[in-house]
């Protein structure tokens, strides 16, 4: 098949006859393929045994949500609906209500985020302005019913 | 050679005689769910024997809707879209629809947000390359080669986790900057890999270069001329391995690759050997580019300083007195109808994606959304000029040729 203008580069090709016998023989590829393969063999791990060995992710990982409270344990959102704008997954859905404390006027009342439709891109926690959600280092999320992987406020504040 | 229109032909298998066997034509379906073909796609090949007679292609299995999910969410929010389309090389397609937005808006980002960009995007070129040289080598029979490329590859998507906050859904860049600056390790951390990478790759060429299963199943294999990859509208390793130096970092510059020195790989060959080797030299070739960067990476700000298209850092916002302005144009850049708005008109921008050229076409009529947003994906022009290359060949050799092609099928179908 191979006409001269088909073959590729030859910058590669082993020169001369003896290198070139030795290629057709193949053996020699085998014997430094075997070499390879047992120098991998007694290097380090690329694998982890997940279950019992967890990965730790850096700080500034995307995983779960939080919503943060303040040094009074307090909530800081004040529902301004801005994450729910910004959200391209349409997947935060906020109910205000007026706000028990004196120095705000709205707090959410309930504040739902579909986990399984957020793309966790991290661009409710950008667009926040009060600094009341994050987006946290895990990266589990086990469930066993749809209605569990939509998390309300008490699960996103206790997160 | 004329360009040859494969077309359909009709679904039946002929009526075999005894004694008849395989001197009639014969009817292959492969795919769309096959191993081999790293994605969804369909090859309807007519055989002779085991000799390709004609072959069509069917696309559409992955067809997710990108370009019309786009269109309904603002120009920032489409980056989540834009990375999901390129399953192996996200930050490229990241990069490409921000500079796309800036060029239409005449933004020009900061040198640090450029070297940024530009250490990513090579960087994301590697781990493509690298992937897809082992994927080549696992199809045809080297497994081992592809777990290496993948233990590299695992290094990469660390460094992008560390950076993005994500391995694989990045969505990293933002019209006129990115989601955050770097990690204060960033370069020792991209300097290990340098190292580490070119070691790899060293191994890998040492294994697949002379291994002669490997060089006969590639030399010869699925060739096309320079005349029909250009016709044919092929770019990046494709178009270089027929010998042609075509590469937009060097024809077209964006992000100051205009200053940076590198040596667009070409090889005369036009065959799966020839993009394996363009492949393996451009890897080289990204972390030269790498270690340019890195040598002389820019302090500074990341983001552009225009408050009405990035949000002002939360530090201004809560800062009394600087603070009201900063809210405002906070929450001006998420409200409808008040946030970033490009003037109506289009745009076309191009980039020198891992499998070629990457565009973007958008159109604004004005408002926050694009009117339409449409891409340019690579394999979608690669894959069209495959059965081109299979006629004539053995059946065996599709697979070496479409693993030759890398096609990412979230882009081919968007
Ligand atoms: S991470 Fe993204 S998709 Fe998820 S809730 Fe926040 S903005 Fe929405
Ligand atoms: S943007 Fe912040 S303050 Fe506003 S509703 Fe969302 S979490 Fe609450």
């Amino acid at each position: 098949m191979a006409n001269d203008d088909r073959v590729g580069s030859r910058d590669v090709e082993p020169k001369g006859f003896l290198a070139k016998t030795l290629m057709k023989l193949y053996v020699p590829s085998v014997l430094s393929g075997m070499k390879k393969t047992m120098e991998y063999m007694i290097r380090p791990k690329a694998t982890l045994q997940y279950p019992e060995v967890k990965r730790v992710t850096r700080k500034g990982y995307r995983g779960e949500h939080r919503l943060k409270q303040d040094e009074q344990g307090r909530m800081k959102c004040v529902a301004c609906f801005m994450c729910q704008t910004a959200c391209p997954a349409e997947c935060i859905e906020i109910t205000a209500g007026p706000s028990p404390w004196p120095d705000r006027d709205k707090a959410p009342v309930q504040f739902r985020i579909d986990m399984m439709k957020c793309i966790y891109c991290g661009m409710c926690e950008e667009a926040c302005p009060c600094d009341a959600i994050e987006l946290t280092e895990t990266y589990t999320q086990v469930s066993t019913s749809r209605e569990e992987k939509i998390y309300d406020i008490n699960r996103l504040l206790s997160n | 050679m004329a360009m040859q229109r494969p077309t359909r032909l009709p679904m039946e298998v002929e009526e075999q005689t005894e004694g008849d066997l395989g001197s009639k034509r014969m009817i292959v379906n492969f795919g769309p769910q096959h191993p081999a073909t790293h994605g969804t796609l369909r090859a309807i090949m007519e055989l002779e024997g085991e000799i390709i007679r004609s072959m069509d292609l069917e696309i559409g299995y992955l067809h997710s809707g990108f370009e019309k999910i786009s269109e309904h969410r603002t120009y920032n929010q489409t980056v989540t879209v834009s990375d999901r389309m390129n399953y192996l090389s996200p930050l490229c397609n990241n990069v490409g629809l921000s500079c796309a937005i800036e060029k239409m808006m005449g933004i020009t980002v900061t040198p640090r947000c450029a070297a940024i960009r530009v250490v990513l995007y090579e960087l994301s070129r590697v781990a493509d390359h690298i992937l897809s040289v082992g994927l080549q080598a696992m199809d045809l029979g080297a497994f081992s080669v592809m777990l290496w490329a993948f233990i590299e590859r695992e290094k990469l998507y660390d460094i992008f986790e560390a950076v993005t906050g994500a391995r694989l859904t990045t969505s990293y860049t933002r019209v006129g900057g990115v989601m955050r600056d770097v990690p204060a390790d960033f370069i020792p951390m991209v300097k290990a890999f340098i190292d580490a990478g070119r070691k790899t790759t060293r191994e890998m060429e040492g294994m697949l270069n002379t291994n002669r299963i490997f060089v006969d199943r590639c030399k010869g294999v699925n060739w096309i001329s320079k005349e029909d990859a250009i016709s044919y509208g092929l770019t990046g390793p494709m178009l270089r391995a027929c010998g042609v130096p075509h590469d937009l970092r060097r024809l077209q510059p964006y992000l100051g690759y205009e200053k940076l020195k590198f040596d667009v790989i070409t090889e005369p060959g036009g065959d799966v050997w020839a993009r394996y080797r363009v492949r393996v030299r451009e890897i080289y070739e990204s972390l030269d580019i790498i270690e340019q960067v890195l040598a002389d990476f820019p302090e500074g700000p990341v983001n552009v300083d225009m408050p009405e298209v990035i949000i002002p850092t939360k530090t201004a916002l809560n800062n009394p007195g600087g603070g009201m302005e900063g809210l405002i144009y906070h929450f001006k850049n998420y409200m409808f109808g008040h946030g970033m708005k490009p003037a109506a008109g289009e745009v076309y921008m191009g980039t020198e994606a891992p499998n070629g050229e990457l565009g973007y076409f958008l159109v604004s009529d004005g408002t926050q959304k694009p009117w339409r947003w449409r891409v340019r994906g690579p394999s979608f022009y690669n894959y069209q000029a495959f059965p081109q290359m299979c006629l004539g060949q053995s059946l065996s050799d599709v697979v070496s040729g479409l693993s030759s092609l890398n096609i990412i099928a979230g882009e081919l179908d968007r």
